[in-house]
């Protein structure tokens, strides 16, 4: 397996605050890892410096070998087309959809592959139509936003990130926002992608997903990797009390006998 | 209570108000649009983080919104020419205090409607690899622009009937006729009632098809 993602010793503070300190992290192609922690942990913080949608304050991220900044002085900067650039490799779905309300389905998914990739009308459209296939919106592509349930505009969502072909996928609790009976097809589309050997870094709470998709499991604890390992193993059998207490929590948490 | 009202010379006197109501049209015309989209020019500029742009936008905003236009039409007529040497006509002086005093309203109204938008939607551009001009031309302007239409027309309003200032430094424009007609046949109450109805026989339906535009584009808000 080849190395896709790779995270050099990252440090990030917000101000006073040291939210990550000294993460290392390989993901390798076609590999979900699913990020676990507790609020605080710096598990957000740490996906959304891999496409620099918060600037580390030192250490380097790698995506298929290359990386972007200069250190000038002591201090990395980055330009802003490198970031650019970086990030339209890199697909990330929020918590919040953050869908174009303004456009419909199928705009929103061809709007990336029109204004940054330079696609084509045409071909943006035939793109956008086999994404909305692919996690089964095809028939909403011309209503708006405002007219779909929680668990469609997050499909809807990672279509629009699908759609410009990225290299690894970036999850940030995508089934937080939404009602517990809508959790479980954004999960199966999820898990369909896994299965298709996308390579996808998942924040999430859903414990079931970490156990049967992922290929491994990182514990993140004030700003560290507390424990790792595949989830088989590490979910049921954690080695430190701090990751036991964590499980513990998640009282809906049931593992299979 | 025993005036005789005489709207028949204002009839009789109708060439003249048009030639004002042209004026007045033209006035409003390139004010409006000088006005607003300049106004959005500097209220994108307001809200950049960087001081370069933020601070002479402020700067801007602050003269032209904490000063009476009218006073700005006459200093543009009369100081203006006295400190640069160049000539203005009442036209062109009643031009630059509307305008810049509309791009200095209509700036705070863009700048209001872009932080009203969901930070969501910079980070769903920012994703995607749009950089900061794209997202803001292809994602938060448009959201934005339809956000602060309401208050967009009641400053087109404003400006229509801030035209009616010009007159002061006697451009040609409809106040400006009705005092000359006002003058000329002792019937000032009839022609300053017929400037009121002018006005509003004009503003009337155009504010009913904004509404009617306002409805149409919150279409996908439903």
């Amino acid at each position: 397996m080849s190395e896709l993602v790779r995270v050099d010793n990252l440090h990030k503070s917000f101000g006073e605050l040291e939210v990550l300190k000294g993460i290392d992290l390989t993901v390798n192609a076609g590999e979900t890892v699913v990020l676990l922690g507790s609020s605080g942990s710096g598990k957000s913080t740490l996906l959304r410096c891999i496409n620099f949608m918060e600037t580390p304050t030192s250490g380097r991220v790698h995506l298929n070998g290359e990386s972007v900044g200069a250190e000038v002085n002591g201090t990395m900067r980055y330009k802003e087309a490198d970031l650019c650039k970086l990030r339209a490799r890199i697909g990330m779905v929020f918590q919040h959809f953050n869908l174009f309300p303004h456009m419909t389905v199928l705009q929103n998914v061809m709007e990336g592959q029109i204004t940054v990739l330079g696609r084509g009308k045409e071909e943006a459209k035939d793109k956008s139509m086999a994404q909305l296939q692919r996690v089964g919106l095809a028939d909403k592509a011309s209503e708006f936003p405002a007219r779909l349930s929680g668990g469609q505009k997050q499909r809807v969502a990672i279509a629009r990130a699908l759609a410009m072909d990225p290299e690894v996928m970036l999850f940030d609790e995508v089934t937080s926002a939404l009602d517990p009976e809508l959790v479980g097809e954004v999960l199966k589309t999820m898990r369909q992608l896994a299965d298709e050997g996308m390579t996808m870094i998942c924040v999430t709470h859903e414990l079931g997903f970490a156990y049967h998709v992922a290929n491994r499991v990182l514990f993140l604890n004030k700003g560290l990797i507390h424990e790792e390992g595949e989830p088989q193993k590490l979910l049921k059998n954690p080695k430190t009390q701090r990751m036991k207490e964590f499980l513990d929590g998640h009282a809906l948490f049931k593992l299979p006998e | 209570m025993g005036y005789n009202w005489d709207f028949a010379t204002i009839f009789q006197n109708w060439p003249v108000f048009w030639v004002g109501l042209k004026g007045t049209l033209l006035m409003f015309g390139i004010t409006v649009v000088l006005g607003m989209s300049g106004g959005l020019v500097v209220g994108v500029l307001r809200y950049l983080r960087s001081p370069f742009a933020a601070w002479p936008a402020r700067a801007f905003v602050e003269v032209f919104r904490n000063t009476p236009v009218l006073v700005q039409i006459i200093w543009f007529y009369y100081a203006f020419p006295i400190l640069t040497g160049i000539e203005t006509s009442p036209f062109l002086a009643a031009m630059l205090g509307i305008s810049l005093n509309t791009m200095a309203f209509s700036a705070e109204i863009y700048r209001a409607g872009i932080q009203s938008i969901e930070k969501g939607q910079w980070e769903a551009g920012k994703a995607i690899g749009m950089t900061f001009a794209q997202t803001m031309r292809r994602i938060i302007l448009p959201v934005a622009l339809k956000r602060v239409l309401p208050a967009l027309t009641n400053r087109g309003i404003e400006v229509f009937k801030m035209s009616t200032l010009a007159s002061v430094v006697a451009y040609v424009e409809t106040l400006n006729q009705a005092k000359l007609i006002a003058d000329l046949n002792y019937n000032p109450i009839e022609s300053y009632t017929a400037v009121a109805l002018i006005f509003f026989v004009v503003l009337y339906p155009v504010v009913q098809a904004t509404y009617v535009i306002e409805r149409k584009l919150s279409r996908s808000d439903q």
